[in-house]
């Protein structure tokens, strides 16, 4: 340690005074507090949240500003191979009801432009995806490293330090919600905005979803809207029949949806 | 020596070699695991902090609500109330954080259309047109107010 970084008698006095005074998360408060902003102080706790997210399917527009959104606020690679979150396009055809049709240009990047006429009977709607951050993923149970994993507050992130790159957990996910970051070699997925989410800010979807199709949700908070919304809702998740304890919750998810 | 002892060096060789083999495991264990690994569970407990220290491109809406309350206010009680600052303005935590003072505006004649340009698959709740059939080239803000989205 150098001569000036070594803290004086006084500076030491008083911080050892309020680590023996206040308990721990009180002490790193404290200077935000004196000074005024309490609400900036670093006093997230991850175990006191379980995050997740609805998603409306009746009110998705297929706009594509949530796929907009999630590539600038997380500088995803502009290819159309890499996407946290893209938007598909449900074509029901009243002959073929097992064998919908599913399109996503680009991701839903620019939208849904081009019209099609599919006469009467067709049931067509959006259905925007996301990583499910289940409670037991397949991605984190195939990785040898532990580079994925599932936080204390419910999020699966992938560690980019520790990633080999071996893309098993490309292929564990039932729902293609991983890519290969091309500049890195490595895993990239969503991390529901963890950078926003720990600082009280929504998503980046969600904040530009403009119908509010898309809402983060804390399942660990009582006082969430979301606990009303899924007892007076018909709920369902992405392939229940994988057991994967899928977090992010579809309002009137057509059965032909996989 | 004799008896089973006989030949205790071959065995004390064995020990030696094992001995250095789990000694060599544990240096090389030691340099490769990270010291955080482990700390909450199969992974390493510091990639939590470095995933949440990614910097914040899109403000969020009470950012914007700090200084535009004009706007805010504008807005109440029309249809385009609870559709946040940023869908149509894009991401403006440069803005919000004071490092980019004039952000400029949306481009009118683009901004409309990924919600209201017609399209299949869209909710028939959602007001939708053909831009083209509407008003030709003409940009929507010249009739349309988009806070308050009525005719002018």
């Amino acid at each position: 340690m150098s001569a000036d970084a070594s803290p004086d008698r006084r500076e030491f006095l008083k911080d050892s005074g309020r680590w023996i005074l206040l308990t721990g998360a009180a002490t790193l408060a404290w200077d935000f507090v004196v000074q005024g902003a309490p609400e900036q102080a670093p006093n997230y706790n991850a175990t006191d949240h379980w995050w997740g997210m609805i998603i409306d399917i009746e009110k998705c527009i297929g706009c594509g500003n949530c796929v907009r959104a999630c590539k600038a606020e997380n500088g995803v690679p502009m290819t159309d191979e890499s996407f946290r979150t893209w938007v598909e396009r449900y074509t029901i055809l009243p002959d073929a009801p097992e064998h919908p049709i599913v399109e996503s240009p680009n991701g839903g990047y620019d939208g849904f432009l081009d019209l099609k006429q599919h006469g009467d009977g067709a049931k067509v709607f959006f259905v925007p995806k996301i990583c499910n951050h289940c409670a037991h993923s397949p991605c984190v149970q195939v990785c040898p490293v532990g580079a994925t994993f599932e936080s204390p507050d419910g999020v699966v992130l992938v560690d980019k330090e520790r990633c080999l790159g071996c893309r098993y957990c490309v292929q564990a996910c039932p729902y293609g919600c991983r890519y290969i970051d091309p500049r890195t070699e490595t895993v990239d997925k969503c991390t529901l905005c963890y950078h926003r989410i720990t600082k009280g800010l929504t998503t980046a979807c969600c904040e530009t979803c403009p119908t509010g199709a898309r809402q983060l949700v804390d399942l660990k908070d009582p006082k969430d809207p979301v606990h009303e919304f899924m007892r007076t809702h018909m709920i369902n998740v992405l392939k229940p029949q994988m057991a994967t304890g899928s977090k992010v919750y579809y309002n009137a998810l057509d059965g032909a949806v996989r | 020596m004799s008896g089973k002892f006989r030949n205790y060096e071959h065995v004390l060789r064995m020990a030696g070699l094992f001995g250095a083999g789990i000694a060599i495991f544990l240096v090389v264990r030691w340099i490769m695991v990270p010291a955080d690994f482990g700390l909450y569970g199969f992974y390493r407990a510091g990639a939590l902090k470095e995933i949440a220290a990614q910097p914040i491109t899109y403000a969020g809406r009470d950012a914007c609500a700090e200084c535009h309350t004009d706007v805010i206010e504008v807005r109440k009680g029309t249809r385009h109330e609870k559709v946040n600052c940023e869908s149509c303005h894009g991401p403006l935590a440069t803005h919000a954080s004071g490092d980019v003072a004039n952000p400029g505006k949306p481009d009118p004649k683009t901004v409309c259309a990924p919600c209201h340009a017609k399209m299949t698959g869209r909710p028939k709740t959602q007001p939708q047109l053909d831009f083209k059939d509407h008003a030709g080239d003409a940009p929507c803000i010249d009739c349309h107010k988009p806070h308050s989205p009525k005719v002018k």
